[in-house]
Formats: C-alpha cells, structure tokens, sequence
C-alpha cells in the first residue's frame, strides 16, 4: 500500500506534523477524507441491508403466503413454514424506510460527499473541527449498530412504519414490535440526529469561514451550495424530530400523555388523556418533509456538478439554480402539513399546506429545464456518472409530477397512503437520491480511491437499473389508483383486488433484476478500490479545485499553498480558451471578462 | 444430482462468459486511462439514450392499456364527479409535462453525444428563456391550485342539517363498527371509559347517562340511503386508523382522543353499480383469475375460492398493526327505503342493554 509515501507527505506538511498510527489514520481519523470514505462504506453496507429487506418483502407481496425457503433461511422463526409472518412483514417496511431514509440517503450520501467535498472544493485544508467531524461518523457508526441490533430483539424490531405515529408506537400491546425493537429504534435514531446535527454545523461553519482567497459565496460549486443549504435545512429540521423522539419515549416509558389519549387496548382502558397523535404528526413531518430535500438537494448538487463538468458547458443559469435551492429550501419547512391533510387537522390548513405545497413545483421547474438546457449543444462525454445524472433528472421529473397530484388536498383525498404515494416518493427522493449517489461514487472515486471504476460494469449497472426503476414504479402508480393501500401484507383480503396479482409480480421481477445489478456495481466499488486502473490526477478534466490537490491523500490536502481562486467553477468551453476547460485556480487572462452572473 | 449437474453447467457458462471477456479485453488494443468515455461509448450510450425515451413512452402506453381497467369506476358520490375531473385536468397537465420534458432530455442525451474535437458552445444564462420556464408553471400551477382549493373547501365543509344521516365510524384492531344517531338525530356521549360496562354489550362505548344515546343502533355492516348526505362522525379506540371508501372518493383518519369528520352524498346503489359495464367486466375477469386460482387449490385438495361479487369497500388505510391488511367492512348503498326498512329491524342501544 500507499502507506509510505504518505507517510513521507504528512512529514512535510505543514503544522501536522504528529505521527499516524493505524488505529487514527483509519478508525479514529479526523482527516474529512478519510471520514467520507468511512460514511460511504458504512452508508453502502445499509443500503444493501436495506434493499435486501425490499427484495423479501416484494417476494411477500407477489406471491402471497406461498412458502419459499428463502424466507426461511433469512427469517428463520418469523417465517413459519417459509411464509413470512404479518409482524415482520411490517417490520420489514419500517426499517427498510427507516435505512435507506436516514442511513442511506441522508449519512451515506450527505456524509459521504459533504466530507469530501466541502474541504477540497472550497479550498480548505480539512473542515473547522476534525474532533466534531469524528465524533459524527462514530455517532452514526453506533446509531447503525443499535439500528441493526434491533433486528435481532426477540419480539422483532420497530414495525409501525418509518413513520412511527403513536399511539402504534407507544403501546407495547399494539403490536410486538412496538416494545423493545421501537425502544432501540429511537435510540437509534436520538444518536442519528445527534451525529447529524454535529455534521450540519461542521458543514456551515466550514463553508462560511474557510473558503480560500477568492472563493467568493457567487463562485462555489452547486455541489458545495446544496450541500450548505442541505445542512442549514438539517440544523433547522431534525431538533424537532429529536424532540418529537424523546416526548414519545416519554410517553412510551415514564407514563405521560403528550401523544396520546382515551385509549383501549386488550380488554384495558389505559390511563392516558388530553394527548393528540395529530400533535405528533406534526412534529414528525416538520422533520420529515424537509429531509425529503435534505435527501434530494445533496443528488442534485452532485447532478448539478456532473452534468456541467460532461457536458463541457456551464450550468446554465447558476444564479437561478442557487436561488431555486434557496427557495426550496425555504418552502420546504412550510408544507409539512401535505402529509397531513386527512389526519383530522383543519381543512383551513389543508389550504395553506396546498397552496405552499404546490409552489414547490416552480422551482423544481426550474431545475428541470435548466438542466435540460446544459444539455443543449453540449458535448456530452456519456461516463457512468453521466448517465446517472441524467437518469436523475428523468426520474425527478416523472416522480416530481405527480406531487401535483399528491400536494393538492383534494386529490390527495383518494390517493393518500395507497401504493400512488409509494411510487410518487420512491422516483422523486428514492431512486433520484440513489441515482445521485451512484454519480457521485462513480465521478469522485478516483479522488477518493485514487483509482478508476470499471465503465463496462458502470454502464450495465445504469442501464439495467434505470430499466427496472421505471419497471418497477410505473405499474405501482395503477396499484394505488386501483385503490390498494400501502403496508398491506397481501391483498388477498380482498377479492375486489384480485386482478392486481399480475401487476405485482411484474413489480417484484424487475425489483430482483434490479436488486442484481447493484451486485455489478458493488462487485465494480470492491475490485476496483484494489485492482482499478490508477487515475490520472484530473480524469474528466474538471474545474474545480479537489482536482489540483495531488492523487495522493495528503492531511492538509494540498502541499504547500492553497490554490486561489479567480473564476466561477463552469468556464467549459470558454471561447478564446484552447482547451475545453478553465479550472477555478487559472488567473484570468489578459481582457478576458468573468462571467457575471 | 439434477441440482449439482444444474451447478456444474452454471458454473462451466460463467467460467466461459470470465474467459471470454479476458480475451476481448486482452485482444483490445492498450489504451490510455480506458475508463474515461471514448467517442464509442458517447456513440452507443448516445442512442441507448433515446431508446430509453422510447422505452419510457412504451411502458406509460403498455400500462394503460394493460391495465388501464384496474383502476377505480366513475365514484359513486356527489363530490366524487368533481374529484374525477380535477384529477384528469391534473393528469393532462402531468402528462404533457412529461412527454415534452422526457423528449427534450433523452433527445439531447442522444444529440449531443460527445466526439472528439468538438467543443460545446458557451451558453451560460438567457433571462428571458428561464422567466418564461418561471412563468409556465406559476400559470398553470394558478389554475391547479385555484380549482383544487375551490373543490377541497367544497368536499371539506361539514355543516350539520337536519336532512342529513349521521353516523359514526369506529374503528378498533382490527375491525370496523358504525353507529347511527337514531330517531333524534343525535350520537349520544361515548368514551372508551364505558366500553367494559354492560358484560362489554357496549361495543363503541355509548355514556348509558346520556338519554340521547339509547335509540342509537351500532351494527358492523355499514348501511347508506343513496341520495342523502351522509356525515360521518369518526372515532378510534386503540390506535390511528384510516377510514377509506375508495369508491365515494373518501377518507377520514380515526384518531384515538378526538372526533374527526367527512360528508358525502352517496349517488349509485350497490345493486345499480353491479350492472355497470365498468364493474361487470372487472367481476368476470377477477373471477376468471379466481376460478384457475382454484383449479390449483382443489388439486391441492383444498375448498375452491367462492365466486366474486361486487361490494363497495371500507377499507383501514393507516398502518395499525399484524391485521391491518384485512381491516375491511361492507358498505350496501340502497334505496332510502330499503334503507329504513333495514335499520328499523336493528336493536338500538337501549335494547341491547336491557
């Protein structure tokens, strides 16, 4: 390994000149890039977690009730005779939800990219507090492993949907996962939020105060403005989500009423009055909406970053891309109330949640179209990252669509909760999020591996996945228009629904080819962290600064000066340039006028 | 000995596919840096590229005309007509979006697929283009928006009168019980304080202090006269669940502590629905799956699936436990006059306890 020559570097860095030993270059490191691969790899391993949970319980939905030795062979006692039972049918939802959500979308992508961007795009030499930034890998390392533990509590882990609504949640007698698995759920997920925020702060203050000279905030990266918006959205959001976790173990453990009231439950009336679930929905969503884009922002920074440096072309529109983060951003902690229309609250504020709810789409809008126009007589260099970007903006568009549905109350009516909404979210944050990750892994995976990924492999694992995730999602929006509600263990309950069985298994057939090709990709991440071919030090000839700082990882990230800054970071194609490409360090030349914008 | 032979072929085919691969990669000629796109792979990924665009249009088409008769029949309710029209006015918006914006993106994807020596052009902002993509959506957003809140105040607004039929909906694990307000109208107090009163006869927990109570009928099957506004008053006793009627565009959460509330006029009667084209072929065709699915069942030397036939549906849509996905009760809309024949022969509340 590389261990040496790093360790010749790290001698001649300035100012750190303490000696790395194994145990604080690899486990406790508070280096910012050595940290988002630690993200990624703990990120990369729940997500095959929790697709695998996907994959049992679609075998559940499209074969209902048949034995399969699968089941038995993962499930053990919870499939009797290889039919999974109802309890963990359920329980597999939630913490499928509940991974790819927060674990996944938010610590393996936000974590992972903000780490190693931020510093490196910014011109830093690593983020404002090493210290924070470790404690909050290790946080979300032990809320993983709590969240995993879970899985093997006797009566099951937490199965009242990611959402966990009370009382469900809150009453042991409910449902069996709702006594220990739902106590380490929120623990988990009290750590989450903890190691979250400390991220969140790191990422502002770093973005605020370390830029380098003349790294003015009109000539960051989109990447580097998502990712800070995304912060902001998150030190705004997930306190309340803290605090709606911990009334809830209140609740659940010492006996008061925030959440709940004039309950029965297995032939007891408990003691519980004056508390509102409604109260509870709201503290949730006021998280659980923003983290919609505290998912999505960060994929589409990366989009952003990706499609220009491929294109060869600016972004078009940067000011207006900024400000349609910002607007977002804005009106994302003002719409929660679109999960909420038929939960009992005032329909007055069913209006007003419609209202903001829909003015979302504008700026999404905007997005849209200014991607498609970057497009617009480029030259595309159609690299895997590439192809996942645009596959990005396809899926955000179909799935951002039928928000329109889904945000108007009225509409909202009929389609709310049914296998509509599972289709509508999985495209717009799921697969667009994935997608985004997916770009980013294949784009700076030589800046973080220092070799290349294998573009064959890349290629197969894009094109089958973008098939299925159209496969698999398309046909759900009829399940719900059909009627069907989601987090039913089968629809056989119901005659009515009886002709819905081939659409299912249509479904589960394009998820398990789907669930395949992620072999390819991870199979292609692995081989090519050893055996990849080297990379040159800027192989898709990009702008911005992570791609001057040598191949080799340094603490410090550059050796001796920080470079400056002197253009935005889309000068691709500049007329009166030989090369396709202006990195953000090259001075102006003689005459040459930047680009207001 | 099937399964190892079947192991052994599976395994000789990917040892060929791994050789294979090995020698075209060997046979290839050594390029530098090969993992950054070349011209042939902008050329191919280029025209997958539009493929894909042709593949998003085929699966939209193939899925309704698949299975375009799976979704719900025209609804059976006064504001469910209105509901029916916003949502195909917001599916035309959806879909045109989404035919033009999918066109224009894949179309470039494959267009301006890279090559060597060509250079993109320099196209960095037009004020002018990005108001008007501003301005599209703010307008139509408008329309939508206007529309939908004008319909939602409509649907939403419950004003009692005396016409009106009230009845509650009580949702427990896993079950659904309605209660009617009787002669006078009027629901009579209840908790879940009172549930175990009565040898637990007192299956919503109706307040036996209150004398509006005694003439209410709780029953399990939820019976509506067609043509009369029905409000329905909801309730749960143990967890959130979700009272859904598809068919009459309608749905309520039941939330433990508090009464919630939705209104609707039923329009269509169970028996008129059956005739329709729409239901008639969706029966024939559930029980033709039903009628193979029992094939296999009775070689199996099980019972036969009975034949199905059409009820409208009260279904639980929040999660609410292992029994959720069967949290069902039959809703029969009928004549108002089948409608008072049939709860005069139900036992009110004040006989039930006697």
């Amino acid at each position: 390994m590389s261990t040496a020559a790093a360790q010749v570097h790290e001698e001649e860095d300035h100012g750190h000149h303490h000696k790395e030993t194994f145990i604080t270059k690899y486990i406790f490191s508070q280096d910012h890039k050595m940290i988002s691969k630690q993200y990624l790899i703990t990120g990369l391993f729940m997500g095959i977690i929790g697709i695998a949970m996907s994959l049992l319980f679609r075998l559940q939905l499209a074969w209902p009730e048949q034995p399969m030795g699968i089941m038995q062979v993962l499930l053990g006692k919870w499939a009797p005779d290889g039919v999974m039972d109802p309890n963990v049918y359920l329980a597999l939802v939630t913490i499928h939800g509940t991974i790819m959500v927060f674990f996944v979308l938010t610590a393996g992508l936000s974590g992972t990219f903000s780490n190693l961007l931020i510093p490196l795009q910014i011109g830093a030499r690593d983020m404002a507090s090493g210290l924070l930034n470790m404690i909050s890998y290790w946080l979300f390392f032990l809320s993983s492993i709590i969240m995993l533990a879970s899985l093997f509590v006797e009566a099951g882990p937490a199965a009242a949907g990611w959402t966990i609504y009370p009382p469900l949640s809150a009453l042991p007698q409910a449902q069996p996962g709702s006594g220990l698995g739902m106590t380490l759920w929120l623990v988990s997920m009290a750590i989450f939020i903890a190691s979250s925020l400390l991220g969140s702060l790191n990422y502002i203050v770093t973005v605020l105060n370390l830029r380098t000279k003349g790294m003015t905030m009109s000539r960051l990266p989109l990447t580097i403005w998502a990712f800070f918006i995304t912060a902001v959205i998150g030190v705004v959001s997930f306190p309340v989500l803290l605090s709606a976790a911990l009334l809830l173990i209140m609740d659940r453990s010492f006996g008061t009423s925030f959440f709940l009231s004039d309950i029965f439950i297995q032939g007891e009336v408990l003691h519980y009055q004056g508390g509102s679930p409604v109260l509870y929905e709201h503290l949730f969503w006021f998280l659980g909406h923003p983290e919609v884009y505290i998912v999505l922002l960060p994929a589409l920074g990366i989009t952003s970053e990706i499609i220009a440096t491929n294109s060869r072309k600016p972004i078009f529109g940067y000011r207006a891309m900024v400000a349609s983060i910002l607007a977002i951003a804005f009106l994302s902690t003002i719409v929660w109330g679109h999960h909420m229309f038929i939960s009992g609250m005032n329909p007055f504020l069913g209006s007003v949640f419609t209202f903001t709810t829909l003015l979302i789409a504008i700026p999404s809008a905007v997005k849209a179209f200014n991607y498609i126009t970057t497009l617009w007589k480029g030259n595309l260099q159609l690299n895997p990252a590439m192809l996942f970007s645009i596959g990005l903006v396809s899926t955000f568009i179909s799935g951002g669509l039928t928000g329109i549905i889904l945000g108007d109350s009225t509409l909202d009516i009929n389609v709310h909760d049914t296998y509509f909404v599972v289709a509508h979210f999985h495209l717009v944050m799921g697969i667009s999020a994935l997608y985004g990750l997916f770009a980013g892994v294949y784009h700076w995976f030589p800046k973080m591996f220092k070799r290349m990924m294998n573009k064959n492999l890349g290629y197969v694992h894009f094109w089958v996945t973008a098939i299925c995730a159209y496969g698999v999602f398309f046909p759900m929006h009829f399940i719900g228009m059909a009627g069907l509600p989601r987090r039913y263990y089968t629809n056989t309950a119901f005659p009515y629904f009886d002709d819905l069985a081939n659409i299912n298994v249509v479904i589960t057939v394009f998820a398990l080819i789907a669930g395949a090709a992620q072999l390819v990709f991870l199979y292609n991440f692995i081989h090519s962290i050893f055996y990849g071919k080297p990379t040159e030090q800027n192989p898709w000839r990009s702008n911005t600064l992570e791609w001057t700082a040598p191949i080799e990882h340094i603490h410090g990230n550059w050796e001796g000066k920080i470079p400056e800054v002197h253009r935005w970071a889309y000068d691709y194609s500049k007329p009166g340039h030989e090369e396709d490409f202006v990195p953000q360090h090259i001075p102006l030349k003689e005459g040459e006028e930047e680009l207001q914008h | 000995m099937t399964i190892l032979l079947t192991l052994t072929v599976l395994a000789l085919i990917a040892i060929a596919i791994w050789q294979i691969t090995k020698i075209f990669q060997l046979s290839q000629p050594k390029k530098v840096n090969t993992q950054v796109a070349d011209d042939d792979d902008n050329r191919w990924n280029g025209q997958l590229m539009f493929a894909f665009l042709i593949f998003i249009y085929a699966i939209t088409l193939f899925s309704f005309l698949k299975w375009g008769d799976v979704l719900l029949p025209d609804a059976s309710s006064e504001h469910g007509l209105e509901y029916d029209n916003l949502m195909w006015i917001s599916f035309a918006i959806i879909f045109f979006t989404q035919t033009i914006t999918q066109a224009l993106l894949h179309y470039f994807a494959y267009k301006y697929r890279g090559e060597k020596g060509k250079k993109a052009l320099f196209y960095a902002d037009n004020d002018r283009l990005e108001a008007i993509w501003t301005i599209i959506p703010v307008i139509a957003l408008a329309g939508l928006i206007l529309y939908g809140l004008y319909t939602w105040t409509d649907i939403m607004t419950v004003e009692e009168n005396d016409d009106a039929l009230v009845v509650e909906l009580y949702a427990q694990q896993f079950n659904w019980k309605a209660r009617y307000a009787g002669e006078d109208g009027v629901l009579g107090d209840s908790n879940v304080r009172f549930l175990l009163d009565f040898d637990g006869k007192n299956l919503v927990g109706i307040d036996a202090t209150d004398p509006n109570g005694f003439d209410d009928v709780v029953v399990q099957e939820l019976h509506l006269p067609a043509g009369r506004e029905v409000i329905f008053k909801m309730r749960s006793q143990d967890v959130l669940h979700s009272a859904y009627m598809p068919h009459f565009k309608a749905q309520m959460n039941c939330v433990p502590g508090m009464i919630t509330e939705f209104a609707f006029v039923p329009t269509v009667t169970t028996e008129e629905m059956r005739q329709t084209e729409d239901i008639k072929a969706k029966v024939n065709k559930i029980n033709a799956i039903r009628r193979e699915n029992s094939l296999a069942l009775v070689a199996k030397g099980e019972e036969p699936l009975e034949p199905y036939i059409f009820d409208y549906l009260l279904l639980c849509n929040k999660i609410c436990g292992a029994s959720h996905y069967n949290m069902q009760m039959k809703i029969i809309v009928e004549t108002p006059e089948e409608f008072e024949k049939w709860i005069t022969n139900q036992q009110t509340f004040a006989e039930v306890i006697q």
